[in-house]
């Protein structure tokens, strides 16, 4: 977190210093009615005016696409969420204030998606993470072609959902797939990889981490290279072998890093929807006949635009984003205990 | 040093109000210019009218060279297809546009299974056609199901889905059974019963690696579209449950699915597709435009394997509309698309090339397949065989739900027995709680 934390700042004292300093200069100039340098008063108002806005035009397009694009489709889910609205007569809507989120606690549907949500992120987040520590700790290493190494862990992440997902559908399809062909070598029956409850969703979580994995690893790379590198001489000098620099060096400088990459991927794994419906395939958004891999973003789909209840996916919608504020939540209690630790 | 970062700071300003004026009457340029082209396009004749037509997975009609015939014929006209793969992610998209009164094509393509849905909910956002077209062209029911109740007929009929059994010729002789398309059909004929007991039969002595039928499924949605009553009663009343077509549907697929003679595929899914590539099924229920399909996914080593007979009970099993919305801006010119392209003789050049079957019974006398596809299918009648279905298929009621329904039966009930072991009952239970669901109740 020390390199982000960096590039911030310089643009944020400097922003803080201009305008800080310069309408302050304007003010004085204003109070005592005369403006400075001998100009016409409209020159004044027009820079006291220019010293004003000008910030406020400038950051602007963020936050009019960020209304446009964001707020008002949150607002306005919430507000479908209160109502009974189905997807061919949006214009009719009628009050059924909690009906929604009540009728949503009380469906098995939902609880199965939210225990599957948690189950497929914690199986696909935390191999993936692990293996992309290692990774970058390998890369980290003196290697002849390095960048055409790093280049690859990249591309599966550069691959489309749609794509890499199809792939898997066809190596994990239960008749004449290849991974059943590579278990009946080791004469293990062949899985039914859709149908099967776990066995779902560790094909799910596989594609997960393939896609992420090498991601990670850079993001980790390049934490690990900001290591100075006088700590592992010291630790060598010690008499520290690899195993121990990776323990008592890389992994606690690495510290804010790894905490960086479990939210992001947490959240992710909340969202978590291409994978499913498309291992799914035709109907992909039930997640299995018994919704053995639905996630709460494919029950939403589901609901919203198969079915055609837009009042209940706006809740599961509205639900979902209730989580990850607490997610988020958690997440600054542990950062605060580290810190605190440290 | 001041005085520069002032003057700095003004030209910036001016620079930004600057660009924001200019971009504002760039504008107002560019929507009066777009306003003068299109008017005078439409006054004068001069310009080009862009027709738009939105259409799901595969129509034949720019595979059939008819986009590029009505171009030649119309030179003012200019035909652009949208095309969207699946019909689960178009529909909720043309739905949306139609109410947003935006964004909608000029012609929209609808599939059987939302027509309903589309005459009770949208019926005001549709041009009717009626008025336009001698409906008398096309069969009865297909323009019941495209007419709202105060007498709107919102959709032309484009192809129909009859039914009959196509069947892998070297397998069945393979197995012992009787290979003559016609001997066959007297087989099963009247009873989907009989056809399951043929399936038992080939599987005593089935090939290696092949089973008789792709899916439990197919067979119930083969079965259910030769009843009369489906999910919904006339008065638009949900019966699927108390239904005597779902019971006989729904124990018919019951037998296949615990008879072992499945190769247990979900139908439009990739390995389904290997399945066909592979021979790895010996029989699938037919409707006319899977005969092209089944061309393309068997390939080659298929051809001339394959044969069709006639169903059990005749069916219908899909088929589309295209209807013009009202938010359409060249109206008259989609309507006059939408004729052309629904014509009889549209619809025969359709057949040829893409098998998918005429919903006008007066092509059917001219309806002549590829030679391609005769031979593939070992030179069956297959303009005979689908017109003598076509001819019996009974009318179906349907409903606005009965896609989420049909898919709760087949992909949670069906596949729970088939692929997951699950019991007949403990099947129909979990079909019955995802009906709920649908339902909201």
């Amino acid at each position: 977190m020390t390199s982000p934390k960096q590039a911030l700042a310089h643009p944020a004292s400097s922003v803080e210093a201009a305008p800080g300093s310069q309408p302050g200069a304007a003010r004085g100039a204003d109070g005592r009615g005369t403006p400075p340098e001998g100009k016409g008063p409209w020159r004044s108002r027009l820079y006291r005016w220019d010293m004003k806005a000008s910030p406020y035009v400038f950051i602007a397009p963020f936050f009019i696409t960020f209304g446009a694009f964001s707020l008002v489709p949150l607002l306005y889910t919430a507000w479908y969420s209160l109502h009974n609205v189905q997807l061919s007569s949006l214009d009719t809507q009628t009050w059924a204030g909690l009906d929604n989120y009540k009728n949503l606690l009380s469906s098995d549907f939902f609880w199965n998606a939210l225990k599957n949500t948690f189950t497929i992120g914690v199986i696909s987040t935390v191999p993936q993470l692990m293996a992309a520590i290692g990774l970058a700790h390998l890369l980290n290493y003196k290697l002849r072609g390095s960048t055409v190494w790093r280049v690859v862990m990249l591309t599966p992440y550069a691959t489309s959902v749609a794509a890499a997902t199809l792939v898997f559908t066809l190596l994990y399809s239960w008749d004449g797939g290849m991974v059943n062909w590579l278990l009946d070598f080791v004469g293990i029956d062949p899985i039914n990889w859709r149908e099967s409850d776990w066995g779902s969703q560790f094909a799910v979580s596989s594609i997960v981490i393939w896609r992420w994995t090498g991601y990670n690893a850079l993001i980790y790379l390049a934490a690990m290279q900001a290591i100075p590198a006088d700590l592992y001489e010291s630790a060598a000098i010690d008499g520290a072998n690899r195993w121990q620099q990776f323990r008592h060096v890389t992994v606690p400088q690495l510290r804010p890093t790894i905490l960086f990459t479990v939210v992001v991927s947490t959240i992710g794994a909340t969202q978590l929807f291409g994978e499913p419906l498309l291992f799914g395939g035709v109907s992909g958004s039930k997640g299995g006949s018994e919704h053995q891999y639905q996630t709460l973003g494919l029950y939403m789909y589901d609901q919203g635009w198969i079915i055609g209840n837009l009042g209940k996916a706006s809740a599961i919608a509205w639900s979902m984003f209730l989580i990850l504020l607490i997610i988020a939540a958690i997440n600054l209690l542990v950062t605060r205990r580290l810190r605190k630790s440290q | 040093m001041r005085t520069t970062t002032r003057r700095s700071h003004r030209l910036l300003a001016l620079a930004a109000v600057a660009a924001l004026t200019t971009g504002v009457l760039a504008g107002c340029a560019g929507d009066s210019d777009d306003g003068d082209s299109s008017d005078s396009g439409n006054n004068a004749g001069g310009g080009k009218t862009t027709l738009t037509i939105g259409t799901f997975g595969v129509f034949g009609y720019k595979q059939a060279g008819l986009y590029d015939e009505y171009m030649k014929a119309h030179p003012d006209i200019t035909i652009k297809e949208n095309v969207t793969t699946r019909t689960d992610v178009y529909w909720p998209k043309v739905l949306t546009r139609l109410q947003a009164g935006s964004g909608t094509d000029d012609i929209q393509a609808i599939e059987v299974g939302n027509i309903t849905e589309a005459v009770q909910t949208q019926g005001a956002k549709f041009v009717d056609l009626g008025k336009d077209v001698d409906k008398s062209q096309w069969l009865d029911w297909k323009n019941a199901q495209a007419t709202t109740p105060d007498g709107k007929l919102i959709g032309l009929g484009t192809d129909i889905g009859p039914m009959a059994i196509c069947y892998r010729k070297d397998l069945f002789e393979k197995a012992g059974l009787e290979t003559d398309r016609t001997k066959l059909a007297a087989q099963w004929k009247g009873d989907w019963n009989k056809y399951v007991d043929l399936g038992k039969q080939y599987m005593k002595k089935a090939p290696s690696g092949t089973k008789f039928v792709d899916s439990a499924s197919s067979v119930y949605n083969a079965v259910l579209n030769g009843e009369s009553e489906r999910y919904y009663d006339k008065s638009g009343e949900v019966v699927w449950d108390k239904s005597k077509g779902v019971k006989n549907a729904w124990d018919v697929a019951m037998s296949v699915a615990t008879s072992n003679m499945s190769a247990k595929l979900k139908q439009f899914d990739k390995p389904w597709d290997q399945g066909y590539a592979n021979a790895s099924f010996a029989t699938v229920a037919c409707p006319a435009w899977m005969i092209g399909y089944i061309q393309e996914k068997s390939g080659e080593a298929g051809k001339g394997k394959w044969d069709v007979a006639a169903a059990p009970t005749a069916g219908n099993w899909g088929g589309s509309f295209i209807g013009v919305p009202t938010a359409s801006k060249h109206q008259k010119e989609a309507v006059e698309l939408a004729k052309w392209l629904t014509a009889p003789e549209q619809q025969a050049k359709v057949f040829a090339k893409q098998a998918s079957f005429p919903s006008t019974p007066s092509a059917y006398s001219s309806l002549k397949p590829a030679t391609a596809t005769t031979e593939f299918f070992s030179n069956a009648p297959i303009t005979q065989i689908f017109s003598d279905s076509a001819k019996t298929i009974p009318a179906q009621v349907f409903g606005v739900k009965d896609q989420p329904i049909n898919t709760a039966l087949t992909d949670i009930g069906i596949l729970q027995v088939e692929q997951k072991g699950k019991s007949p009952e403990q099947g129909w239970d979990a079909a019955t709680n995802e009906i709920k669901d649908v339902l909201g109740q």
